[in-house]
């Protein structure tokens, strides 16, 4: 028997080429792997986030206004020298976020905290007292917005009529100047407690009764198990929920929308950032003012994560 | 080697890319080519009917019509962003000429209609009146044609009227004394109602700032809100509201807001535009649809001067590329005949022939029917102050409105808007 070695075909000859082609690409793809796994998601945050934002930082150095196509002016600061300067409309719509923000959200954190700790241990009927908690939450904002316009409206209003019956006077909730703002936060603590209850709710399940335990074998009572031992356990989590909550409500439009339109109110009464520069882009078509607003907000909403961050850093340690 | 592998994956991205937008591209065309007209509408009943006899159009003329149909604020909302982008996705669109005419226009949204309205006589673009082709005008260039007309009317309550033995008020001095009688005698019922918000309220303040003398910008160009006349004028309709409106009155009413007052039987006078009027009188929206009286606009000191104004029209979008059978909708949608059946269905058009025709009024009222006649011919061709940015000008002139509701010196405020306008005016001359 004789062994053949036969003349090597042309087409094995360019198997062997795609071969290590492919070898050559396996090999790249292995060598940079991290990259092109990560590349879906880098390509993402490039095209929806990093663009958007460098072309809105872009438009705010210009006075762009009337339609974006049509030729502006490279202006530099002005614009953020013209909205720093506005005692008028924006420092009262900073305010505004701001109050907005810190009411809803320790109402919030607080009225979460309680109900959660009324959910963690289990009870009869628990499930059907969660589901109506939640409620709330699954609502569309702008429905809930238009529920509450119903319900609070100051002459034919639900509020108004039984506050009637007991003899309190009917108030002007959405339409006062000075109670609107007020009854969007309450509105806001409705909606998204739940979401508080939710996030305390799993944190409070992930401790472990050993500490409790040991607190009540060393004779503290209720409450100072919980200031002492489960408060400082729950601190990060809260710090997860008020840094959630936090942003997210920093960012409220759609229920100050949905109750006041365009401006927040006759009065601007619940014209937060957000609304403003909504009204500045779309009502009045001044993009580069609008584009200086919103990059003073969004300064704004990092420099609050990063303080809460620090925070949570700190209280994780 | 590795660089030329990021050649090779960058390019087949690049392919594929190319390919897929390819794809995008030429499906578009083809439904160009196969005559697909695409138009945007607002919630109107003129749009309901408009909707319902496109079958028509699609078979007289072979092509095929794409309908969007927006709320007003979603409306504008969608040609900011849209029109914005230069998209030829929209062909027709409905748009309001007093509140966005101008900013289109000075933007280039809109294609010039100008050759197209005078070549059809049978069409006639001379049958329509001059208010709303004023409106629809820019530059000398026709850029719109008007399909909704409006002008402010007097709703009242028959029955209440009745009651206090009180007689359709004439002068702007016995709608006050009328409302102020109502208010007396019957606590649960205002005496007078109208729009609040500082935006929503400025068309139907315009027709009292008329009636009283004044307007928003005087012959010079210069603002004339801080004038004796717009100054009385605020007064009067703030405190009409603030004395004789409902209790707790909000100042976030637009039109929905205080026409449920009225409808609900809460209010005794209301003015608002007539194209409203189906909200009154219709049973299944109003309990007091038996008892909705209608009349011109009170007499002020300077006469019964309404506006009389084009609220809508249809404009070609300029970016299009399917322009010539978007004209060929518009010609239908504002025919002669598209005209009558939308003004019998209770759209007031802008159409003298249609006015003209007994058929045209046929399904109004007749007391209404009789205030717009009165109100077309006195009518003022705007409603708003005429400028590029509408929205922020009627924040500006809007606000001594709410201040006299909220009890401030209408004075004081009408002052300190006078000198705002002005700046703003001076803004746009920019």
């Amino acid at each position: 028997m004789s062994v053949q070695t036969a003349p090597r075909s042309a087409s094995s000859r360019r198997s062997d080429r795609t071969t290590g082609a492919r070898e050559n690409f396996s090999g790249w793809a292995n060598r940079h792997r991290k990259w092109l796994f990560a590349a879906p998601a880098m390509i993402f945050v490039g095209v929806l986030i990093v663009f958007p934002l460098a072309w809105t930082v872009y438009l705010s150095l210009t006075d762009s206004h009337g339609s974006v196509r049509a030729a502006s002016e490279f202006v530099g600061l002005q614009n953020y020298a013209t909205v720093l300067s506005d005692t008028d409309r924006f420092w009262p719509a900073v305010t505004r976020t701001l109050s907005f923000t810190g009411v809803a959200l320790a109402c919030e954190i607080l009225l979460g905290l309680g109900v959660a700790l009324l959910l963690w241990r289990p009870f009869r009927g628990e499930r059907w007292v969660r589901v109506a908690i939640l409620l709330p939450l699954v609502a569309t904002p702008v429905a809930v917005g238009m529920m509450w316009r119903l319900i609070l409206d100051p002459n034919i209003g639900l509020v108004n009529q039984l506050l009637g019956l007991v003899g309190i006077p009917p108030q002007p909730w959405l339409s006062g100047q000075d109670t609107a703002l007020g009854t969007t936060i309450f509105m806001d603590v409705w909606q998204w407690t739940p979401m508080v209850v939710l996030i305390l709710l799993a944190g409070l399940t992930s401790l472990s009764d050993e500490p409790d335990e040991a607190a009540r074998m060393d004779g503290a009572n209720a409450f100072q198990r919980f200031f002492y031992v489960t408060l400082p356990l729950m601190m990060p989590t809260m710090i997860v929920a008020v840094l959630l909550r936090g942003i997210d409500a920093l960012k409220t439009f759609d229920i100050l929308y949905a109750t006041k339109g365009k401006g927040g109110g006759s009065f601007h009464e619940v014209e937060t950032l957000n609304v403003y520069a909504y009204g500045l882009s779309f009502d009045y078509n001044q993009y580069g003012l609008s584009s200086a607003v919103l990059i003073l907000f969004f300064m704004i909403i990092i420099g609050t994560m990063w303080l809460l961050t620090m925070r949570k850093k700190a209280a994780s340690k | 080697m590795k660089r030329r592998s990021i050649v090779k994956y960058a390019a087949v991205a690049a392919v594929l890319s190319l390919g897929l937008t390819a794809c995008g591209g030429s499906g578009g065309g083809e439904t160009k080519a196969s005559g697909t007209v695409r138009v945007t509408l607002a919630n109107h009943v003129w749009t309901e009917g408009i909707k319902a006899s496109i079958p028509e159009f699609e078979k007289a003329t072979g092509l095929k019509v794409e309908l969007t149909q927006l709320g007003e604020d979603q409306l504008s909302d969608q040609y900011n962003v849209k029109l914005n982008a230069g998209t030829d996705e929209i062909d027709v669109m409905m748009y309001r000429p007093l509140q966005e005419g101008k900013a289109f226009a000075k933007n280039g949204y809109l294609a010039d209609l100008t050759s197209k309205v005078s070549q059809d006589a049978g069409w006639d673009w001379k049958d329509y009146q001059d208010g709303p082709v004023k409106a629809s005008t820019v530059d000398g260039k026709v850029v719109g044609v008007p399909i909704i007309t409006e002008r402010e009317v007097l709703y009242y309550r028959k029955d209440l009227l009745k009651a206090a033995g009180l007689a359709v008020p004439k002068t702007m001095n016995e709608l006050q004394a009328a409302a102020k009688t109502i208010a007396a005698t019957s606590p649960d019922t205002a005496g007078f109602v109208a729009r609040t918000n500082k935006s929503a309220a400025v068309t139907q303040f315009s027709s009292f700032l008329y009636s009283f003398g004044g307007d928003f910008v005087d012959g010079s160009g210069k603002s004339a809100v801080g004038s004796d006349a717009a100054k009385k004028a605020y007064a009067f309709y703030g405190g009409l509201i603030k004395n004789f409106g409902p209790k707790n009155v909000s100042t976030d009413m637009s039109w929905p807001e205080a026409m449920a007052v009225f409808t609900q039987g809460k209010a005794a006078f209301y003015t608002e535009a007539d194209s409203l009027y189906k909200n009154a009188t219709d049973p299944a929206k109003s309990k007091v649809a038996d008892n909705v009286g209608f009349a011109a606009l009170p007499a002020g000191p300077a006469g019964s001067k309404p506006y009389n104004i084009a609220s809508w029209g249809l404009a070609v979008n300029k970016a299009s590329s399917n322009q010539d059978n978007a004209w060929k909708f518009i010609q239908w949608a504002t025919s002669k005949e598209r005209t009558l059946a939308a003004q019998k269905a209770g759209v007031p058009g802008a159409r003298s022939s249609v006015w003209a025709d007994p058929a045209g009024t046929s399904t109004y009222p007749k007391d209404l029917a009789e205030a717009i006649a009165s109100s077309a011919k006195a009518g003022v061709g705007h409603d708003r102050p005429e400028v590029i940015t509408v929205g922020k000008a009627r924040e500006i002139v809007g606000t001594p409105i709410v201040s006299t509701i909220t009890g401030a010196d209408a004075s004081a405020a009408a002052d300190k808007a006078s000198s705002d306008f002005q700046k703003f005016l001076d803004s746009e001359k920019k």
